[in-house]
């Protein structure tokens, strides 16, 4: 083994690295609270060090590639760990989670680790190991508050369902095994399976992953663990977790399964429907806002599929760009989500009441946010859902695009509750003033810095465009 | 390979299996019992796979190697959902899932 292949698997090799230091730093410091600057610092340099020597090829007989395209995935994600680090640097410090502060790094690079494998996998056995891998330590992160009985219940929920999801994708990939007699994508792309018992896999396959995403109707655990879950944990949720998997999910359709192409556009047709407008309609009715981030998240789900749909690099490359979008405008909504309820310890949308006379900046930050996940033109959420709409109406489908134009609507209506609740609304008791701590502003002003660049920075989208591939 | 049983005996049985398990864990309500049914479905999927590479493709090893995986993994899974578990023992003295309901819609 070279230099050269250390190069290939840089991401996975440093943050085995970053977690194998941290193992240490427990051992070594006494004062745990200086655990925190060593692990996002040690991060920071990770996500420098991998826009660096990008090297494409594959290792160990194929199981594992890597190609330019999935570097930047691995990019983007990074991005948006090291903005969730900044964000939970007070809650870590927080006399409760005392000894437990360097278990928190270790299980999140851990899941970290899991997906780029499971994105960069090139075999069906690497894809489930990383897939494994990033939700176990998931479910310990999401159980995280041991004597919150909220937070054991969340913990629950999410590893049952995810084992159980995780069995009917191995049922499905059992049947591709005894039909193809591969797990090879090389292999599996090159062959036309488009037999019955292939479509059987398919749907077996394609529930399973829609657990990971939450595409209705494999939702139901989403906006429980999202309640239950420390705040910072349900972020990195609502959108590493989230993400990662959309992106292996483009992979591997617009890869093994493009022979299929006519069987699974008709069930993400029928999926996208159902994800957007359940989503929505759910989101209306909530009254803790985490859980109506939850639903916002499954509905902006829905719209993502509109990019997959589209089947073409331009549908891929929409996907991409809303995802790095989304990164930004959703953990701006969580960032100030987490400080609220780190110095409050208040979740509900009755308590924004009043939030702007309180709390200016942090109302125009968390206002900039809903407005790019709206989609409000000026700003980088309208880009994102755009292109994605023209991806799908590219290849014929109106009615699709017209039922999520009525659902963007729908969707503006509900984040102009908490709108109209910080900015209109009275109230006696509103929020105290609150004083932020630096890392928590850094990190919101990424995310706003990141809304309003993004949108107007068209080379991005032509370098996504450049890479991405079509059926 | 077994002598008389055909591959269609065995997939009888994966799936059968398969379904009793899905059905477990959608209707029990004690939380060990559900993680127990999960047991079942990835039992199914290993039976398969060693099935399948045994009677259909012998000249390579994949189908063995992934159900080895399967068990590892399943058992590392089964010992966080059982820390759990305990942990909400300690804190409401009860695993029926109709006691886990502070979170709903």
């Amino acid at each position: 083994m070279d230099f050269n292949q250390f190069i290939i698997m840089k991401h996975e090799l440093l943050l085995t690295i970053t977690v194998m230091v941290l193992l240490v730093a427990e051992l070594t410091i006494n004062d745990k609270k200086r655990i925190i600057p060593i692990a996002i610092s040690l991060f920071g340099l990770h996500t420098a060090l991998g826009f660096f020597w990008n090297e494409s090829g594959a290792l160990f007989g194929g199981m594992y590639q890597t190609s330019e395209l999935i570097i930047l995935m691995k990019n983007i994600l990074n991005i948006g760990v090291f903005i969730v680090l900044l964000q939970s640097a007070n809650w870590l410090r927080k006399p409760e989670n005392f000894n437990k502060i360097s278990e928190y790094f270790i299980l999140l690079f851990s899941t970290l680790i899991g997906m780029n494998f499971m994105i960069s996998s090139g075999e069906f056995l690497m894809f489930y190991l990383g897939l494994e891998l990033a939700t176990i330590p998931m479910a310990a992160l999401v159980a995280y508050n041991t004597f919150n009985q909220k937070s054991a219940e969340a913990g629950v929920k999410l590893i049952l369902s995810a084992a159980f999801s995780s069995g009917i994708m191995l049922f499905g990939i059992s049947l591709f095994y005894g039909q193809f007699g591969s797990t090879y994508f090389q292999q599996l792309s090159m062959i036309s399976m488009d037999t019955p018992l292939a479509i059987l896999a398919l749907i077996f396959f394609l529930s399973g992953l829609s657990f990971k995403i939450s595409l209705v109707p494999f939702h139901l655990w989403t906006a429980d663990v999202y309640e239950g879950a420390p705040v910072n944990i349900t972020s990195y949720l609502s959108v590493i977790s989230k993400g990662a998997a959309v992106f292996i999910l483009t992979i591997l359709l617009f890869t093994i399964f493009r022979t299929m192409v006519e069987v699974w556009t008709n069930i993400i047709y029928i999926i996208a429907i159902l994800t957007m407008t359940i989503g929505n309609l759910f989101a209306i009715r909530q009254q803790n806002i985490k859980r109506f981030l939850a639903f916002s998240s499954i509905a902006q789900a829905g719209f993502i599929l509109l990019g997959i749909i589209g089947t073409s690099s331009l549908g891929m490359a929409t996907v991409i760009y809303f995802m790095l979008i989304y990164i930004f405008s959703n953990l701006g909504a969580f960032g100030v989500v987490s400080v609220i309820s780190d110095y409050s310890g208040k979740e509900n949308i009755d308590d924004y009441n009043g939030l702007y006379h309180s709390n200016p900046k942090l109302s125009l930050v968390m206002m900039l946010s809903l407005f790019s996940l709206a989609g409000i033109p000026p700003i980088a959420g309208f880009f994102g859902k755009f292109f994605l709409f023209t991806a799908a109406a590219e290849q014929g489908y109106y009615w699709l695009v017209l039922i999520a134009v009525i659902n963007a609507t729908i969707s503006l209506y509900y984040y102009l509750i908490v709108v109209k609740a910080m900015f209109i609304n009275k109230n006696d008791t509103p929020i105290a003033k609150i004083k932020s701590d630096n890392y928590a502003r850094f990190a919101l002003v990424i995310c706003v810095v990141g809304i309003f660049i993004i949108g107007f920075f068209g080379s991005l989208f032509e370098y996504i465009n450049h890479l991405s591939f079509g059926i | 390979m077994i002598e008389g049983i055909s591959i269609h005996h065995i997939l009888t049985v994966t799936t059968i299996m398969f379904f009793i398990g899905a059905y477990g864990f959608l209707t029990r309500k004690n939380l060990i019992t559900m993680l127990m049914s999960i047991e079942l479905v990835l039992n199914a999927v290993n039976i398969n796979f060693v099935a399948f590479n045994k009677y259909l493709y012998p000249e390579n090893m994949q189908g063995h190697f992934f159900s080895m995986f399967i068990i590892g993994i399943a058992a590392a899974e089964a010992a966080v959902a059982i820390a759990i578990i305990i942990n909400i023992y300690r804190n409401i003295h009860s695993i029926d899932v109709e006691d886990i309901e502070q979170m709903k819609y």
